[in-house]
C-alpha cells in the first residue's frame, strides 16, 4: 500500500542539461518580447516618417506626434469625461449581460423542455446582427447612455447564454450521477457541481464577452450618443479631425486591453486548481 | 443479516428504437460484510443493477430492499464508486471527502472526525489540503473510496472502479480498496467485466446472461488468502476463472 503513497510532482533535478533547457526557454521568451516591441516601435516610426516625408497626408492619416499632442491637449476633464462615459457603459453592459446570461443559462439547464422550446429562438437571435435593432432601441429608450447599454446587452447576452449553457451541459455526467446517488437535490447539484465546475468555462465566456461589450458600446455610441469615445471618433470623422479619431482609438485600445487583462488575471487566479 | 435483497426484479425500458427487456426475474442478496461481484457480457445491464439499487431508476416489477427497507429514492444508503474517481478538481481532498456528508446534511462533529480518521488511517493524512491534480491515480481512487465510506452507506456499489487505471496500478489499488473495505467491515457489490478481478476480490461471484439478463449461476469463492493479489496466485484461482469464462461464452 505504501508505495502508492507518493507525490506526483517531484522536485526538479537541476542537471546541467536542465539548466541549459531553462536558459533556452528564457531566451526564447525575451526574443519574443523584443520582437513584439520592435514591431510596434517600427510601425510608429514608419508612420511618423511617412507623414514627415509627405508619403501620406498627415491631415488624413494623422501621425504619432499629432496624436501625442492631441492627447496632451485632451488630457483634461473633457477626455476623462468621455472615457468615463464609455467605460461606464461598457462595464455596465458587460456586467448586466453576464449576470443575465448566467441566470438564463441556469434556467435552460434546469428545464430540458424550456431548452428545447427556446433553442430555435436562440439560434435566430444569435445570427441576427443586433445593430439592426438600433433605430428601434432609440425609439424605445431614447438617445443616451440607456440606449448604448441596451445595445451592449443585446450584443453580449445571447453569446453569453449559449457558451455558458454549453459549459453546464458538458459537466461530467458521472459527477452528476455521483451526487444524485448521494441523494442530492437539483439545487445542490447546481451549486455544488454545475456552477463551480463551469468556472473555467464561464471565465472564458467572459473574455469573449468583454470584446463583444466593446463592440456593443462603440456601435451604440455611433448610433445614439452625445458623449463617449465612440462619439468622439464619429464626431472627429465628421469634422475631419483625424488626430481626434486616432487618439480616441488609441485610448480605446488601451482601455479594452486593460479590461481583458483584468479578466485574464482573474481567470489565472481562480482556476489554478482545475486540470 | 441481509443488507441487500434484490427480489424478482424485471426492467423494461422504452427508447426510440423500441422496448428493451434489460432484466428478467433477477434475484440475489448481499449479506452484511460480504463482497459480491457481478460479471456478465458487455451491455447486459450490469450497471443498470447498480442504478436500480441506488434508486436512480425504478424497476418495472419486483422490490429492492436495503437493510429490510424498500428502496424508493436516493438517500445515502448506498455509496456509488464509478470508473474514474470523479473527485471535484476545485475542492481539496478534505472537502471532496466531506461531499457526501455535506449533501446529506450530516456534518456532525462525530462524522467529520470519522472522515478524518479514514484519511489518517489510509495514508492521505498529509494530503488533506492538496487538490486532486496533485495526487497519483491510486491515491485519488483511495480518496474517492474514503469519500464514499465517510457518510457510512449501508452498501458500497462499485462500477468497474479500477478500469481507468493501468494494469499494475490496478492490481495494487484493487488490493488497497479490498483491504480498506474489509477493515471497515463494509458490504460491497462490484460490477465488472474482468472475471479475474471478480474472482480475486469477491466472496461470491454472480454470473449474468445476455439481455434480458438473468442470473446464470452464483459461485462462492473459497480461496483462503488475504488479499486479491495473493488469491490470484492460488491454485484454485484458475479453476474458478475457467469455469466462469466458459459460462460466459
Amino acid at each position: 500500500m505504501k508505495k502508492f503513497i507518493q507525490r506526483k510532482k517531484i522536485a526538479p533535478l537541476v542537471s546541467s542539461s536542465q539548466k541549459k533547457y531553462l536558459q533556452q526557454l528564457k531566451r526564447n521568451k525575451i526574443q519574443i518580447i523584443i520582437w513584439q516591441i520592435s514591431i510596434f516601435a517600427s510601425f510608429i516610426l514608419l508612420w511618423e516618417i511617412a507623414v514627415r516625408l509627405r508619403w501620406i497626408d498627415g491631415f488624413l492619416f494623422s501621425s504619432p506626434t499629432r496624436v501625442f499632442n492631441m492627447a496632451r491637449r485632451l488630457l483634461d476633464d473633457r477626455i476623462f469625461f468621455h472615457m468615463g462615459v464609455t467605460l461606464l457603459e461598457c462595464i455596465l453592459g458587460f456586467l448586466i449581460s453576464t449576470v443575465l446570461g448566467i441566470l438564463i443559462a441556469i434556467g435552460l439547464w434546469w428545464s430540458q423542455k424550456a431548452r428545447k422550446i427556446l433553442e430555435p429562438y436562440l439560434i435566430v437571435l444569435n445570427a441576427l446582427p443586433k445593430v439592426a435593432l438600433g433605430p428601434m432601441i432609440i425609439v424605445w429608450v431614447g438617445i443616451g447612455m440607456q440606449a448604448i447599454i441596451l445595445m451592449t446587452i443585446l450584443i453580449c447576452v445571447i453569446v453569453a447564454i449559449i457558451s455558458i449553457l454549453n459549459g453546464f451541459l458538458n459537466i461530467d455526467e458521472g459527477k452528476v450521477l455521483l451526487l444524485k446517488s448521494m441523494g442530492a437535490t437539483k439545487f445542490q447539484i447546481l451549486f455544488r457541481l454545475i456552477l463551480p465546475g463551469s468556472l473555467p468555462n464561464i471565465l472564458s465566456a467572459l473574455k469573449v464577452n468583454i470584446g463583444l461589450a466593446w463592440v456593443g458600446t462603440i456601435m451604440g455610441e455611433y448610433l445614439a450618443s452625445r458623449a463617449g469615445l465612440g462619439y468622439l471618433i464619429l464626431y472627429g470623422g465628421q469634422v475631419f479631425r483625424m488626430d481626434l479619431v486616432v487618439t480616441s482609438i488609441v485610448i480605446l485600445c488601451v482601455l479594452a486591453a486593460l479590461m481583458y487583462l483584468g479578466v485574464a488575471i482573474l481567470e489565472k487566479k481562480l482556476i489554478k486548481n482545475y486540470k | 443479516m441481509k443488507i441487500l435483497n434484490f427480489e424478482n426484479i424485471s426492467l423494461i425500458y422504452n427508447s426510440l428504437k423500441g422496448e428493451t427487456h434489460a432484466l428478467k426475474d433477477v434475484n440475489f442478496s448481499v449479506n452484511k460484510g460480504e463482497f459480491v461481484a457481478i460479471v456478465g457480457p458487455s451491455g447486459c445491464g450490469k450497471t443498470t443493477i447498480l442504478s436500480l439499487i441506488s434508486a436512480l431508476i425504478k424497476p418495472t416489477s419486483g422490490t429492492i430492499s436495503i437493510a429490510e427497507k424498500t428502496v424508493t429514492t436516493p438517500n445515502g444508503d448506498t455509496g456509488y464508486m464509478l470508473q474514474s474517481d470523479k473527485l471535484f478538481e476545485w475542492l481539496t481532498i478534505e472537502k471532496n471527502v466531506m461531499l457526501g456528508l455535506d449533501i446529506q446534511k450530516k456534518k456532525s462533529i462525530e462524522n467529520i472526525e470519522y472522515a478524518h480518521s479514514l484519511l489518517d488511517k489510509y495514508g492521505l493524512k498529509d494530503f488533506k489540503k492538496h487538490y486532486p491534480n496533485q495526487l497519483s491515480g491510486g491515491m485519488r481512487q483511495r480518496a474517492a473510496l474514503i469519500r464514499t465510506l465517510a457518510f457510512k452507506p449501508k452498501l458500497l456499489l462499485l462500477d468497474e472502479p479500477f478500469s481507468a487505471l493501468d494494469f499494475q496500478t490496478r492490481l495494487a489499488v484493487c488490493d488497497d480498496v479490498y483491504s480498506i473495505i474489509k477493515s471497515e467491515n463494509a458490504s460491497a457489490l462490484l460490477v465488472t467485466h474482468d472475471i479475474a478481478e471478480a474472482v480475486a476480490i469477491a466472496d461470491r461471484v454472480i454470473v449474468l446472461s445476455h439481455r434480458p439478463a438473468t442470473i446464470k449461476s452464483i459461485y462462492s469463492i473459497e480461496i483462503n488468502k488475504e488479499t486479491p493479489l495473493l488469491k490470484r496466485e492460488d491454485t484454485k484461482f484458475s479453476g474458478y476463472f475457467e469455469k466462469i469464462l466458459k459460462e460466459l461464452n
